[in-house]
């Protein structure tokens, strides 16, 4: 075993040592295969982002109630008098001034897009005062919150980053009416830094939505608390209403997104896959062309052809996996952190997101490269290991 | 024919071989019921003309190719009987090879060279570098054991061939035409070397070669032509 492992050793450092004699083919597998794997862990970091700002967007100790049947604010509404109901609920935290329950407007307007120009939908937020501890992460960076009562609002920094005319002492247009930005604000990475806040009582009457609502928001006593909470609006026969933890809505609502993210990166990861796969074999064959009198020499000195298929694949892994580090390594240089903003399905509106370019993917594209490496480098092995000794020998 | 020189207990005992490689529907046969023996200790040179089936017997003795028919027996081992793993470890055993364009590696030294088939023994690395040094002090090339291929002339770049060819001290050493790339002088080298190992060393040698004057240095020499081996050239 030892020396059919030292054979595998030896007859893979030759082949190794003979690269810069055949860097042209071999530079080309690997910028092949680095290649693909920058496509694909680029690609993937997308839905990895979108899933990352929609975690981080609920924690386990807050609930979020809809109107039954409804999958998204867009479709949900309330009356003031339910939302009452709601916020008195067995399992809802209480402050100072009563419990932590924010009922919220959910309406979209229209903004353009500074990467591309063109008008997407972007989320506009009407929120009680609780709203701020129902959110506990929510943070103003510039300028300040928007004050009660009156025609502004502030932005999330995901939205001012991505959509036109939101900086601080712009104007919107809501309605009929033009509202002054007054401040921009953080909430952990989360989906909602990419809305625009203001207060759900001035927004009401700008969209005529008399004293209605679309969801109520609620900080919860604790994560265990859910349950009773839960169970509490499901058995008032005066609601109709459905409550669910925000971390298992913003995790529903990301579905969407990255699974067409995900299959589209795989897919194309695949087809390209499929092109490093032959410049893969064409890199092997080519060294396995180029070394057949020297495969056949060691051959007839008495090594096994086990030892020279094994060579020959560990060779190719080899530089598959070094291509595959350097578009692993390419792709977090290029896309990590990178932020952007998608069409989020089930809200008809766009989030903002940071592409998230995870250990995990790092991983999965090495992987990717070995495969791609160990496909190559099969068939050229196996012909290294069955070429006639005797022919082979007087091969130039 | 059989070989005049036969005795129960030759080294070498090739019997009524035949070999046929096929080209399409097409036969060739290569060797017609060749019978060859060769005692230990004998240089032997085998002759012919180019496709007279020289180095396709080189190579049926020396496990790198099966025969179509009959026997190859090597110190009473039946080699044509041994699957192709057990074959790769018998040549690693029994049979230096030294061939016409040399066939190094290279990208190692003359040293690392010479190691190969070592690398396929339990030798200790010490053990390894003093066999490795005892195989380039027999060829005069000790000085010369950190060049590169490259960096050496033909002709010891052939020292370095046959270094390796003796590194294991194997039970039979085959050369094709290891003066076939070489010029008269560097050739008559190679062959002095190859004489004093047979002479000096006992070590049985086969040499494959088409040349009379490389020929002229072996106890012996057996013709092939057109895959029948005789003891004189045909015209």
């Amino acid at each position: 075993m030892i020396n059919w492992l030292s054979q595998i050793a030896s007859v893979t450092k030759f082949g190794l040592l003979s690269i810069p004699q055949r860097r042209g083919s071999v530079g080309a597998a690997l910028f092949g295969i680095a290649g693909v794997v920058a496509v694909l862990v680029g690609v993937l970091s997308i839905a990895a982002g979108f899933r990352r700002a929609m975690a981080a967007s609920g924690s386990p100790d807050a609930a979020l109630v809809l109107r039954s049947g409804a999958d998204s604010e867009m479709v949900s509404g309330f009356g003031r008098a339910t939302t009452r109901i709601i916020a008195d609920a067995p399992g809802v935290a209480r402050g100072p001034d009563g419990p932590l329950a924010s009922a919220e407007l959910f309406v979209i307007i229209n903004l353009p897009k500074i990467s591309t120009g063109s008008d997407v939908n972007v989320p506009l937020r009407g929120v009680e005062r609780p709203a701020l501890k129902v959110r506990d992460s929510m943070r103003i960076e510039e300028g300040r919150m928007f004050e009660w009562g009156k025609d502004e609002v502030v932005v999330g920094i995901g939205a001012a980053r991505e959509f036109s005319g939101l900086r601080v002492g712009d104007k919107i247009k809501v309605g009929r009416y033009e509202w002054p930005v007054v401040g921009i604000f953080s909430a952990g990475g989360g989906a909602s830094e990419s809305e625009i806040w203001t207060d759900a009582a001035v927004l009401q009457p700008a969209y005529k939505r008399g004293d209605s609502f679309q969801s109520v928001y609620v900080k919860l006593k604790s994560a265990e608390s859910f349950r009773e909470f839960h169970d509490a609006l499901s058995a008032d026969p005066r609601l109709s209403a459905s409550a669910m933890r925000q971390t298992d809505y913003y995790a529903d609502q990301s579905t969407a997104v990255t699974k067409l993210v995900t299959t589209l990166g795989y897919l194309i990861a695949l087809l390209m896959a499929v092109g490093a796969v032959f410049g893969a074999l064409n890199t092997m064959y080519s060294s396995v062309s180029a070394r057949t009198r020297e495969i056949a020499t060691l051959r007839a000195l008495g090594f096994g052809s086990g030892a020279v298929v094994a060579s020959v694949m560990l060779e190719s892994v080899a530089l598959a996996i070094v291509g595959g580090a350097v578009g692993a390594g390419l792709s977090y240089i290029a896309f990590n952190g990178l932020h952007t903003a998608t069409m989020n399905w089930q809200s008809f509106s766009q989030v903002t997101f940071a592409l998230a370019v995870t250990p995990q993917l790092l991983v999965q594209g090495v992987v990717l490269a070995t495969l791609i490496g160990a496909v190559g480098g099969l068939l050229p092995a196996i012909r290294a290991a069955r070429q006639p000794i005797a022919a082979a020998l007087r091969e130039l | 024919m059989s070989d005049a020189g036969a005795a129960n207990g030759a080294l070498v005992d090739v019997r009524d071989v035949e070999k046929v490689f096929h080209r399409g529907s097409e036969e060739i046969h290569v060797l017609r019921g060749v019978n060859l023996q060769v005692p230990s200790g004998e240089f032997l040179a085998l002759m012919g003309p180019s496709g007279s089936g020289k180095s396709t017997l080189l190579n049926l003795i020396g496990g790198l190719d099966h025969p179509t028919r009959g026997t190859v027996s090597i110190a009473g081992e039946r080699v044509d009987q041994l699957s192709d793993r057990r074959l790769a470890a018998w040549r690693a055993r029994h049979v230096g090879f030294v061939f016409q364009l040399y066939n190094l590696i290279p990208v190692l030294t003359a040293e690392r060279n010479v190691e190969l088939p070592l690398l396929l023994t339990h030798l200790s690395k010490a053990e390894r570098r003093k066999h490795v040094e005892t195989a380039l002090e027999a060829v005069g090339l000790q000085h010369r054991a950190q060049h590169y291929p490259r960096q050496l002339s033909g002709g010891e770049q052939q020292r370095v061939g046959i270094a390796r060819g003796i590194v294991t001290d194997p039970t039979l050493l085959l050369c094709d035409e290891p003066t076939g790339d070489l010029d008269r002088k560097a050739g008559d080298e190679i062959l002095g070397l190859l004489s004093a190992l047979s002479r000096e060393h006992g070590k049985t040698i086969i040499m494959v070669t088409h040349d009379p004057h490389a020929s002229a240095r072996a106890a012996r020499t057996v013709y092939l032509n057109k895959g029948e081996l005789t003891r004189e050239p045909k015209d």
